[in-house]
């Protein structure tokens, strides 16, 4: 399963990574020798082995979904990039470059 | 270079009888830090150590006095891990993306510092997001080991694993998701404590691969290890997955005996390649433990062999899930694009270094569609393969496990260029995180000058026995642990 230049570019988008060719091309051998090395994986006979990992002692506890409220010391505009009237401001998607500004 | 702080115990007890203010211990550790050349352009231990803070908390301390009883870690100063979030000083991870963020909430293990009397001492450098195993991979540059200072510290938590052996505090917090806490610990020649998973709570530890993921202790001695694990373990409502397991008193195990223990000896830890000089510092220290009355019982771990594939599997994978929040959006570095998609990929490809990056290609990698099988979930298998070595081992009567806490002592810096030959520094250390199980490194010599650390091991939440091993050890090696 060599990992070839157009899987560094796929799997660069699927992770939002923007590569410059060079990065990229170095990409496909580090992956490659590093992947190598996971392969003695395969040679393992894990028939009939649970694939859920349960590193503590007896598992993770259920919760219902919700929590205590956690206090923020500072708002939204301290350490957000970009806020206006407490939203935070992101750059339009390309799909909605004829919307109208709002 | 030796310590020149006092212990944990000492502080305690001097800070409450008003024999030593905590201002002046906070003053002290600000000289040493001084003195050893821990800034940018030395040692590089510290992120940030903003004098105006430390004093700010050591004066808070003052409220702690008037109790009868001293708080346990009254006017003790704990350098921090910079991937904990604190209030005052920035949380950056060591990443260029996060650089300057304070965050607007406080890890659960800094409030308990603070609740406990401690002073909490600047933040330290390390590998960035904690993916690294020498502090060479960090925005800020590397931490130089104190012991040798053109080596590596080990890491990812190498700076406070720095701080404590310089001399600067006697405890630091650190985080392990692969033996970032022991292997630095055994690099620099103190004792490092990575807990039970669900020991200790997460809440405010930025994550990397959360079935991993645990804060860890440094400490100058066991003892000093010991008490400050007491103060953050139990269980947070903040952290689902913390345990509701009751905290024994670890600190009280320094007075148990040994006698009649099992102490099992891993062959696979134990392989031919081994450096003998580390084989031979393991016997003595595994000798000590014979005088004592322990009993050494060879055993196997068969599995060992594949944790380290196992865990550059797993890890990468988590990683590519928890950092996929870092785009720009919320907090950290925004670097414009054309349009939102551009932003993400301007900003993580601008903001993470070519570790974190790798790691994060490995990782969506072996989950994207058509190589899940193959190595995501196989690795999840094996990863229980390795449990159930532990488990059967535990079953069959052995309380603790003793192994080397590395292969090598620490290397010089830049020494290590091929990523695949750094991973292979964890080999002793990843199974634990893999198993859940609690671990430590404690020194048990030098080679060529360099410290060597010998590793317990013990069952899930069995630090209590495990760090009565410690102080027997550290008892019976004395000076021996340093030479």
């Amino acid at each position: 399963m060599a990992v070839t230049i157009d899987d560094v570019r796929h799997v660069a988008a699927l992770a939002r990574l923007g590569l410059t060719d060079e990065r990229a091309a170095a990409l496909v051998q580090e992956m490659n020798t590093i992947l190598g090395h996971m392969d003695a994986l395969s040679a393992v006979d894990t028939a009939g082995v649970d694939a859920v990992a349960g590193v503590g002692a007896g598992g993770l506890p259920v919760r219902a979904d919700s929590g205590p409220p956690i206090p923020l010391a500072r708002s939204l505009d301290a350490f957000a990039p970009s806020v206006r009237d407490g939203f935070i401001l992101v750059p339009r998607l390309s799909t909605h470059d004829t919307a109208e500004e709002s | 270079m030796s310590s020149v702080s006092s212990t944990v115990a000492d502080l305690r007890g001097n800070t409450h009888r008003g024999t030593v203010g905590a201002l002046d211990t906070v003053d002290s550790a600000l000289d040493r830090a001084k003195a050893v050349d821990a800034g940018r352009d030395g040692l590089n231990i510290f992120v940030a150590l903003d004098q105006g803070h430390v004093r700010t908390d050591a004066d808070a301390c003052d409220a702690f006095r008037s109790h009868a009883e001293p708080a346990p870690l009254l006017g003790v100063p704990v350098a921090i891990k910079d991937n904990l979030a604190t209030l005052r000083d920035p949380t950056t991870c060591g990443s260029r993306i996060l650089a300057g963020y304070v965050s607007p909430y406080e890890a659960t293990v800094i409030r308990r510092l603070r609740e406990a009397g401690a002073v909490p001492f600047g933040k330290t450098n390390m590998d960035e997001f904690a993916m690294g195993s020498s502090t060479e991979h960090s925005a800020y540059g590397p931490t130089r080991n104190p012991v040798a200072p053109d080596r590596v510290p080990g890491g990812s938590s190498g700076g406070s694993a720095a701080a404590v052996a310089a001399g600067i505090v006697p405890v630091a917090l650190g985080s392990e998701t692969g033996g970032s806490v022991r292997q630095p610990a055994a690099f620099c020649g103190i004792v490092g404590v990575k807990p039970t998973y669900g020991r200790v709570s997460r809440f405010g530890l930025v994550a990397f691969a959360s079935s991993l993921d645990q804060v860890g202790v440094f400490g100058a001695s066991v003892d000093d290890a010991a008490r400050t694990m007491e103060v953050i373990s139990g269980r947070d409502p903040l952290d689902s997955t913390t345990a509701d397991v009751p905290v024994a008193a670890y600190s009280g195990a320094g007075g148990r005996s040994i006698r009649g223990l099992v102490v099992g000896r891993p062959t696979e830890y134990f392989p031919d390649s081994l450096d003998p000089r580390i084989r031979a510092r393991c016997d003595a220290a595994l000798e000590k433990l014979r005088e004592q009355g322990a009993e050494i019982r060879d055993v196997s771990l068969p599995h060992t062999e594949l944790a380290i594939p196992v865990y550059y599997i797993v890890a990468p994978a988590e990683a590519s899930s928890n950092l996929a929040r870092f785009d720009g959006v919320r907090y950290g570095l925004r670097v414009q694009g054309q349009d939102l998609r551009g932003m993400y990929e301007a900003t993580r490809s601008r903001g993470f270094g070519d570790e974190v990056i790798r790691r994060i290609m490995i990782g969506t990698y072996v989950l994207s569609a058509g190589y899940y099988d193959a190595y995501y979930r196989k690795a999840q298998q094996v990863r229980n393969l390795i449990a159930a070595d532990f488990a059967s081992v535990f079953a069959g009567g052995v309380d603790v496990l003793f192994t080397p806490t590395t292969p090598t002592p620490a290397f010089a810096i830049g020494a290590i260029s091929d990523p695949y030959e750094m991973y292979l520094s964890d080999i002793f250390t990843v199974t634990a995180n893999l198993a859940g199980v609690p671990a430590m490194s404690q020194p048990i010599g030098r080679v060529d000058g360099l410290p060597v650390g010998g590793q317990f091991i013990a069952p899930h939440f069995g630090e209590a026995t495990m760090f009565a091993f410690a102080y027997a050890l550290e008892r019976a090696l004395g000076q021996e642990a340093h030479t």
